[in-house]
């Protein structure tokens, strides 16, 4: 089965997610499609599967145009996806979460299912025990499920989005196994979406890159390490002159700290941030930076070793008191986690006063809000409603939010969505801050960002963090490198 | 065009009541009776004599309230519907003091009040204890907490506080004289109890409003996860919003106790919790508009008994008209959000 996909286009309000995508996918191959978070890999397949409509674009199955209006009409023509979540009843057992899928009828045939379910299972040496609840299974189990499931269904043409996120080597191994024999003996295509460099390497027969919503690249495996890292994050900025930065004391500590999710586990990270010093921490999402930075303040959980802030023992300590110290954590999601829809900037100026005065003078904080509006040019007025604020404008608040004099500043993602001129303003002012002592460390997707701002860069993968580099020393591809899970230079 | 705007706006706010009016009229049609006249029963019902609106008038102190209490707690995002049991423990820690304290009227009385609103206060506080460290969802710790207050009262009734000629679902025996809250003349309200119910629309009006501790619940209400990010301190926040509502509805059961029945019943609260949520919700968790709101409901829930007498409906015909005023408030507001929603989308 031939599938091609012509000038695909999505957009999600001003957010190009599909640029015009033009990929053919050949039968009986496994194809790789790479790129970074962001990229619009999944937003393609999820077109390509029925889960939504392309914007503009055709897709042909075989040299025909077809057009599918669910995920159902994709799998009767045989295209079905496995999700990066997998898509099934947790509460169900194995068999129902089968059955559910391809025995519509109202009493469905429970033996002929297990039969079916015993022989797939065997055909790909997956131990699935049909009675068994979802709850218990591992992630990767799960997935076993969901490629029987698309079996039985009649796929020809199966699509995987990262689906080596949580789930072990040996079932890996058995992954990848089943992926080869269904392309190369059952002719069936395969298509692997990733970040992963190594395991594209290892699996895929042809691969396309993708970087913000256009195709970079294509490209016959295998192929040079280096260019694929180039076509992923792009070339870019000559190299950043080194600042003579004076290196305050120590402001914060890290010390072995562990942190353990569902998905992942941080593990071992030793930082030490002096005054004054930018941070940049990348790593794809998901690689344990986010939970790292929210460990520093003190809203996750540390497993083991311990936080220290101006030499204050801060581990397990409360978020409070870590704003007591002089910490401020600024959260991406604007309007999720920094700023409380609903409520006006006058209202938000007397909220952020922690220590104010338990009657409020809303006079006086009014006049506040008014001359932080012209000092952050916020395009706004005291009494507008903070989700009735362009993005760029709502991150100027969540700044001017900030209390003066901080000592250690932890921000996720501080310029994502925002034009270049408002990214500068707002770095303008966070630079402004390392002169007043203030420790910063942010999370960042964008490459040149980090590069830019940071004074050492420090990289997440898979729950591990390499040592920090100094920016002025390092360049996109050595960061590519790291990001994609190769340690730095080798191979280019 | 700011005239059009205007009109259009008072027009959409009178929608829900022309929804409502309309739903059980089709109800009245249905089963054969005339709604003009089904309607005047209830208004004549309600306000034909000084006795009438006397009792529509002490109808509103509980609901008034416990609405009131509800704007805290809804404002910080958390439904109370513990207010029952709260409304109860008020009035068994009122009725201890009623039965124990045998000391002359003014002083016993402030103790009665006072004693009912740390029984409402401390039941509250347990439900926000529950969400807090047990992870009960407030709904569900508050309706097991309404069972368990409900459980107590008629253990004190039957056992410990048994009347002298035997226990029934009648109640203790009344409360000495000093112990029941004077009364207008010979009419069945107390000005005390519809004074305290108006004051605690403006005392709490003006705590949202004025103070950190308002503005901090309000946000708390709009989103949790920000406003914790921003350094509100969510579990002392969230135990004082429920321990204040839960203040304000123990008052309203020792009022309950010591001005309407001067004695303690089981059944002390009538399920007139329950309404004050419609209150509240109708309100649209403004304390401000809580008083006219429950005139609303006292009334009907007063006038509508006539039907029966009247006209031979049953008087639950009051309880439709209320409640459908309630669901067309809400289908109307849920209707204008979708709106609003559109036209930003477009």
């Amino acid at each position: 089965m031939r599938v091609e996909l012509v000038e695909i286009k999505k957009h999600f309000g001003p957010v190009r997610a599909n640029d015009g995508v033009s990929v053919t996918l050949e039968p009986g191959t496994i194809h790789g499609l790479l790129g970074e978070n962001g990229a619009g890999k999944t937003t393609l397949m999820k077109c390509l599967s029925g889960y939504q409509a392309p914007d503009g674009g055709t897709i042909k199955v075989d040299g025909q145009p077809v057009s599918f209006a669910s995920p159902d009409e994709a799998i009767r023509r045989g295209i079905g996806m496995l999700h990066q979540d997998p898509l099934d009843f947790p509460q169900m057992r194995v068999l129902d979460n089968f059955l559910l899928a391809f025995d519509r009828r109202m009493v469905p045939d429970r033996r002929r299912g297990r039969a079916m379910l015993r022989e797939l299972g065997a055909r790909f040496h997956f131990d699935l025990d049909p009675e068994a609840e979802v709850t218990g299974l591992t992630i990767g189990e799960r997935q076993q499920l969901e490629i029987l499931r698309l079996l039985a269904l009649g796929a020809q043409f199966i699509i995987l989005d990262e689906p080596t996120t949580g789930i072990s080597a040996p079932q890996k191994a058995k992954l990848f196994a089943t992926l080869r024999h269904l392309a190369d003996d059952e002719g069936r295509s395969v298509v692997f979406v990733s970040h992963k460099l190594e395991e594209v390497e290892e699996l895929c027969h042809r691969v396309t890159v993708l970087r913000r919503g256009k195709v970079t690249g294509e490209a016959e495996m295998p192929c040079p390490v280096g260019r694929l890292v180039e076509m992923m994050f792009g070339r870019s900025l000559p190299p950043v002159e080194c600042p003579l930065v004076e290196p305050g004391p120590v402001v914060l500590q890290v010390e072995g700290a562990a942190i353990s999710s569902y998905r992942l586990a941080v593990q071992d990270v030793n930082l030490e941030v002096r005054a004054g010093e930018v941070i940049g921490l990348a790593g794809l999402e998901g690689s344990g930076q986010r939970l790292f930075l929210r460990a520093c303040g003190g809203l996750e959980r540390l497993a083991a070793g311990r936080v220290l802030l101006d030499g204050r023992d801060l581990t397990g300590a409360p978020y409070r008191r870590f704003l007591d110290a002089g910490g401020a954590y600024a959260p991406a999601g604007r309007l999720e986690e920094g700023l409380v829809g609903g409520l006006t900037l006058t209202e938000h100026v007397a909220l952020a006063e922690r220590n104010g005065p338990s009657l409020i003078d809303w006079a006086d904080a009014r006049r506040r809000a008014v001359e932080r509006i012209r000092h952050f040019n916020i395009v706004g007025q005291p009494e507008s409603p903070v989700e009735a604020l362009s993005g760029g404008n709502q991150q100027r608040v969540v700044l001017a939010l900030l209390p003066p004099g901080l000592r250690l500043l932890l921000m996720e993602h501080p310029t994502r969505g925002l034009d270049v001129e408002s990214a500068n303003w707002i770095w303008q002012q966070l630079l402004a801050r390392r002169e007043d002592g203030t420790a910063i460390i942010f999370i960042s997707a964008d490459l040149d960002e980090l590069l830019e701002r940071s004074d050492r860069i420090a990289v997440f993968y898979g729950g591990q963090m390499s040592a920090p580099v100094r920016a002025c020393d390092t360049t996109v591809e050595q960061l590519g490198y790291l990001i994609a899970g190769k340690s730095a230079g080798r191979g280019a | 065009m700011k005239g059009i705007l205007r009109l259009k706006n008072v027009l959409l706010g009178l929608a829900p009541v022309v929804l409502a009016l309309l739903f059980t009229t089709l109800i009245l049609v249905a089963v054969g009776a005339p709604p003009v006249e089904a309607y005047r029963n209830i208004l004549s019902g309600a306000f034909e004599s000084w006795q009438k609106i006397a009792d529509v008038v002490a109808a509103c102190v509980l609901l008034i309230l416990c609405g009131v209490g509800m704007s805290i707690t809804f404002t910080a995002g958390q439904w109370n519907v513990g207010v029952e049991g709260q409304i109860v423990l008020g009035a068994i820690f009122a009725t201890w003091v009623a039965r124990n304290l045998l000391w002359p009227q003014v002083p016993v009385l402030t103790l009665m009040l006072l004693a009912g609103m740390l029984g409402g206060a401390l039941w509250g506080a347990l439900a926000g204890l529950l969400k807090v460290y047990g992870k009960v969802h407030e709904i569900f710790g508050g309706l097991g907490l309404n069972y368990v207050a409900q459980g107590l009262a008629i253990w004190l009734i039957f056992n410990p506080w048994k009347p002298a000629d035997g226990a029934t679902m009648s109640g203790t025996d009344p409360f000495p004289d000093p112990a029941w809250m004077p009364r207008l003349g010979d009419l069945r309200v107390a000005p005390l109890a519809v004074i305290l119910a108006l004051l605690s629309a403006a005392v709490v009006y003006f705590l949202l409003r004025g103070t950190r501790w308002g503005l901090e619940l309000k946000a708390m209400g709009k989103n949790f996860r920000s406003a914790f990010l921003l350094g509100v301190p969510s579990t002392p926040r969230l135990l004082t919003a429920f321990a204040a509502c839960g203040a304000l509805a123990g008052l309203a059961g020792a009022i309950r106790c010591s001005a309407r029945y001067g004695r303690m019943l089981p059944d002390i609260s009538g399920g007139q919790g329950y309404l004050s949520l419609l209150v509240a919700l109708l309100a649209g968790y403004r304390p401000q508009w809580v008083p006219l709101i429950a005139l609303f409901f006292a009334a009907v829930g007063v006038g509508s008994p006539r039907l029966e007498l009247n006209m031979q409906l049953d008087s639950s015909l009051g309880g439709v008209l209320r409640a459908s005023v309630v669901l067309a408030v809400m289908l109307v507001g849920g209707w204008r959000a979708l709106m609003a929603r559109r036209q930003e989308t477009t």
